[in-house]
């Protein structure tokens, strides 16, 4: 048997598959000569652009080595001076219900309060699944990811590719999405879903649209999307509709109105500079839930430079834009969801214990169905039946088997998520929320203990 | 569920009465069976005398069914008594003891007996046997001897099978059929040919197209004029279906008693079934006597239905045939009428028979046995050809052959 | 009864059920050792053409003809189990002949061998199945 070296990709197909576990994919031993400036890599980019003389495309979140503050955050617990709580015997709330909170306390003539709250997405647990387009992923993953996401009460996100027909029964459970191209965007289709998604950015392409190869578009994403077959795919960097946060405001309206105002608009952002600024504007656009995306976040294709160079990451946007709308007191006005490598329970917790109210996972979803994090997606030969539309290795993918491996994820992080809400003596999302007396930074400087607002630990 | 009043009795201890009794019981719990056999064993695999010979099996595991049978489905059993005598109007039967007993379903499943053709001085051969049960193969195999030449009357199943399971044990094994060739019930000539050189290399000798004239002492006269010397004579001419209670009684008979599709005779409280029987055969249209064991055990299953009134029709019989030598096997089945299509290699011989878009016979030799039963299952369900890949099955017996719809019902449906 | 059933759909033609069932089969408690520079053996087999494939193995049919054709006695039905008393079998391929799926096969003695659902080796549950990467093949009540 032989293997051909130059195309492995690393993707463990092999590795994962063979019954007497015989296999071990090793690294190559070639290298070029390296120094500390001038690593194998950027030589090797260099190499591949003098060739091709186009922009290098990269898949999945950034690989580089920038500090990734989850693990520089730790969590407190209870000792002595008030009770931890045991989540086998004890009731712990794990659902969270997103949308715009009423400030203020109405009542009728006779005193009785009126309750007219907008409208919510009620979540079983603070997880829900963040946009992939059928079209970046096969149908066979979004169909495992419809699934999981009705079996576990949260939701997925139809990403800018619209919704397959097959899949509009899953609408309990699925966020549409409105991108810049406006691709399968139709009345049937922003009612098919319980939340609508703005999407202005997205953490791994700040700044920039998006392209799906005419090669890629098939029959049916054709259809789903309301483009001519074999046309490519261009989601504009803007959207040209939308200049100002008053423009925003407009289509957040025409949204409500198109759904009668019975669903929540998210506008999703990617975290970037002024991100609190941008936040706070978002809050007073009508808006009912923000989700902010980070630098580290995944995606099927994307320029190499765009992904590891630009953005902020999501821990220090996310402790900025919750100080500032807490300031403005306007948190209530908006829920605010982030993204952008969530890669365990623990990175959830530390989110809501930030200011969070939910989170949205793809890439460790992705894991989940399989992916090994080969980083070659914008090949459209992902030998797991994901980031393809190949039938041949879609077929990789059973949707029960994805299904059931999504399920078992979220119910475990949920699990450990109860677990250590229990150690802090907290039972309730609604405690943990912004609850930053929790965290403590570790090996932090000043500046980036005061950005999330959190105490070195030990102080 | 009926009454436990009901009395069945089975005449004959075979492959057709165990048939009977299984499905008469998943119908009638209560009812009383009753089988008589006239051999003294319990139920044998009868086609595994060769294999007794041979070596492959033994007494205890030719067994056709487990010690516990007959007491788990509650059926009494008279081994080594016979019945002498049907009476139709009583619904009695007289047995060799002088005792009797009464029926109220019947079920003949008297088997077949060996057919001898006259042939000058046999009654003068001191050595002479037939292979057709248990107590054939061991008075056989006492006699065997390293030294001893052993003549063979019928190229046929029975007679090559014994040749089988005696050829290591003796000094040689001759053959004689008056066919041209062996096996000319089931083969064509090419089957044949490559059946008889395969057993001519493992040193069974044949004497085709011709037959005993005379026998003279330890000599064989051959009609040719050739004379083979033997010490014991096995005749395997062939079998007759044993009706001679059923005739006597006066039930309708052909070659064998004539059956309906649930094995009912001419008489409603009387059911035949296996070699005695002949029942409608599914690509003749006709009755035919198929002495065959598939055929004998679901031929006494339908008899079974039809007796505890829970009636199913048994209508795709066909003849079909597993069988093999020194590990050379073939399956055959259905007739070889229509056009055919042939494959054949070096280790193997296939012969398909079509007509009007259907799968009516197969030939199957070596290394085209595999899966060989898609094939009699296109014969025996009557599937149209034209709704498959017949090109592909044709080459390969596979499932693939089949319209995706189709398969997945196969596939994925509860049998 | 719970039996093994095929979703064509899902085949990936890995052939990985045919490598579960050889070993399962083995009386070897180690994979390597059961199969490694051995002819395969299995009770289940994959049928492949272009891109479509899928197992086959014994259906455990409710009126088996295997049984029926058996000319040694040596299959028996137990709770819907149908299984090869390979003790008894002498090798005359009858239930090949009789098998409309093709599903039985002569093992390396020589002697006829199917599926048996795993019951009737020290595994207890079809280990094809929880080899299948795919739930290509699934065991359940249908």
């Amino acid at each position: 048997m032989k293997a051909d070296e130059s195309k492995c990709v690393n993707c463990h197909r092999c590795v994962s598959l063979c019954p007497t576990r015989a296999l071990k994919i090793v690294k190559t031993d070639h290298t070029f000569k390296e120094n500390a400036n001038w690593k194998g890599e950027v030589i090797q980019d260099i190499y591949r652009q003098a060739e091709s003389g186009g922009v290098l495309l990269a898949s999945m979140g950034t690989p580089k080595d920038y500090p990734v503050y989850w693990d520089k955050m730790l969590v407190n617990a209870s000792q002595v001076t008030n009770p931890s709580i045991d989540p086998l015997r004890e009731p712990m709330e794990t659902r969270t219900y997103l949308g715009q909170k009423e400030s203020v306390i109405k009542r009728d003539a006779n005193g009785k309060i009126i309750t007219k709250t907008a409208p919510q997405l009620k979540l079983e647990i603070p997880i829900m699944f963040s946009a992939m387009s059928y079209g970046s992923i096969s149908y066979n993953a979004h169909k495992s990811l419809a699934l999981a996401a009705q079996e576990l009460g949260i939701y997925y996100n139809t990403g800018e590719g619209g919704l397959h027909e097959d899949f509009y029964q899953y609408g309990k459970n699925t966020i549409v999405q409105v991108a810049s191209g406006r691709f399968g965007v139709h009345p049937g289709y922003l009612n098919a879903g319980a939340a609508i998604e703005i999407k202005m950015g997205q953490g791994a392409k700040p700044g920039i649209g998006g392209h799906l190869p005419g090669s890629k578009i098939g029959e049916d994403i054709s259809k789903t999307r309301m483009i001519p077959l074999h046309s490519d795919a261009i989601s504009p960097a803007p959207h040209h509709d939308i200049y100002s946060i008053e423009d925003l405001r407009q289509l957040v309206f025409a949204l409500k109105e198109a759904t009668a105002y019975t669903k929540p608009i998210i506008v999703k952002v990617a975290a970037v500079h002024n991100i609190s600024a941008i936040a706070s504007g978002i809050a007073r656009s009508g808006a009912d839930i923000i989700a902010i995306d980070g630098f580290r976040g995944g995606t099927g294709a994307a320029p190499a430079r765009t992904r590891d160079n630009v953005g902020i990451p999501i821990e220090l946007a996310l402790a900025s834009v919750d100080e500032r709308l807490r300031q403005e007191g306007i948190r209530g006005n908006v829920s605010l969801v982030v993204g952008g490598s969530i890669r365990s329970s623990s990175d959830v917790l530390k989110a809501i214990a930030l200011g969070a109210d939910a989170v949205y996972v793809a890439t460790s979803a992705l894991i989940a169905l399989g992916c090994h994090l080969c980083r070659t997606c914008h090949s459209g030969k992902c030998n797991w039946g994901i980031a393809t539309q190949n039938p041949e290795l879609v077929k990789r993918l059973n949707p029960e088997v994805g299904s059931e491996r999504l399920v078992n994820l979220i119910t475990a992080w949920n699990h450990e998520l109860k677990e250590m809400m229990g150690g802090m003596g907290i039972n309730s999302i609604e405690a943990l929320r912004g609850n930053r007396l929790m965290l403590r930074g570790i090996g932090l400087h000043e500046t980036e203990l005061n950005i999330l607002g959190i105490k070195h630990a030990g102080a | 569920m009926r009454s436990g009043s009901m009395q069945y009795v089975i005449i004959g201890n075979s492959i057709t009465s165990v048939g009977c009794i299984e499905s008469i019981r998943k119908h009638d719990t209560t009812g009383a069976i009753t089988v008589i056999g006239e051999e003294n064993h319990p139920i044998y695999a009868r086609p595994l005398i060769s294999y007794l010979l041979q070596g492959k099996t033994d007494e205890q595991k030719m067994t056709y069914r487990d010690e516990e049978f007959y007491q788990k489905h509650g059926v009494q059993v008279l081994t080594g008594r016979r019945v002498e005598k049907i009476e139709v109007e009583g619904q009695l039967l007289r047995l060799d003891d002088g005792s009797s007993m009464q029926y109220d379903k019947l079920l003949i499943a008297t088997g077949s007996l060996p057919f001898i053709p006259p042939m000058k001085n046999l009654e003068e051969v001191e050595h002479r046997h037939t292979f057709l049960s248990l107590s054939d193969a061991k008075e056989l195999e006492a006699e065997l001897q390293p030294s001893s030449r052993v003549l063979i009357i019928g190229a046929g199943l029975i007679g090559l099978k014994c040749a089988e399971g005696i050829l290591e044990r003796v000094q040689s094994v001759t053959v004689v059929d008056l066919a041209d060739r062996i096996l000319s019930s089931i083969l064509d000539e090419e089957g044949s040919a490559r059946v008889q050189t395969h057993l001519e290399q493992i040193g069974i000798r044949f004497h085709l197209g011709d037959s005993v004239c005379e026998f003279c002492g330890q000599e064989a006269l051959l009609t040719s004029g050739k004379v083979v010397g033997f010490d014991i004579l096995v005749l395997a001419v062939g079998v007759k279906p044993n009706i001679a209670l059923a005739k006597d009684a006066g039930l309708a008979v052909n070659k064998g008693i004539l059956i309906d599709q649930a094995c009912r005779t001419s008489n409603p409280h009387i059911w035949a079934g296996g070699d005695c029987s002949e029942g409608w055969e599914l690509l003749s249209g006709e009755r035919r006597n198929l002495a065959l064991l598939p055929n004998a055990y679901m031929q006494g299953e339908t008899a079974g239905y039809s007796m505890a009134e829970n009636e199913q029709r048994f209508e795709n019989a066909i003849a079909m045939n597993a069988i093999g030598f020194f590990g050379l096997h073939i399956i055959t089945a259905g007739i070889y009428q229509g056009e055919d299509l042939c494959f054949a290699t070096e280790k193997g011989y296939k012969r398909l028979f079509i007509k009007d878009d259907h799968l009516v016979g197969c030939i199957l030799i070596g290394d085209q046995v595999a899966r060989g039963g898609i094939y009699t299952n296109l014969i025996r369900s009557r599937t149209d050809l034209r709704t498959l890949d017949f090109a592909m099955i044709s080459e390969q017996p596979a499932l693939m052959a089949f319209a995706q719809k189709v398969r997945s019902e196969q596939l994925g449906r509860a049998q | 009864m719970k039996k093994i059933y095929v979703n064509e759909q899902w085949c990936l033609a890995c052939h990985l059920c045919e490598y579960y069932c050889a070993y399962a089969n083995s009386g070897l408690s180690d994979m390597v050792q059961a199969l490694k520079d051995k002819p395969l053996h299995p009770r289940i087999q994959v049928e492949q053409r272009g891109t479509v494939s899928f197992a086959v193995n014994c259906r455990h049919c409710s009126e088996p003809l295997c049984l029926k054709s058996c000319i040694a006695g040596a299959i028996t039905e137990k709770d819907g189990l149908i299984v090869i008393d390979q003790d008894k079998c002498v090798g005359c391929y009858s239930c090949i002949m009789a098998c409309p799926y093709g599903a039985l096969m002569p093992s390396e003695s020589g002697v006829m061998q199917k599926c048996e659902l795993c019951a009737t080796n020290s595994h207890g549950l079809p280990v094809c199945v929880q080899g299948c990467p795919n739930q290509a093949i699934v065991y359940e009540e249908r």
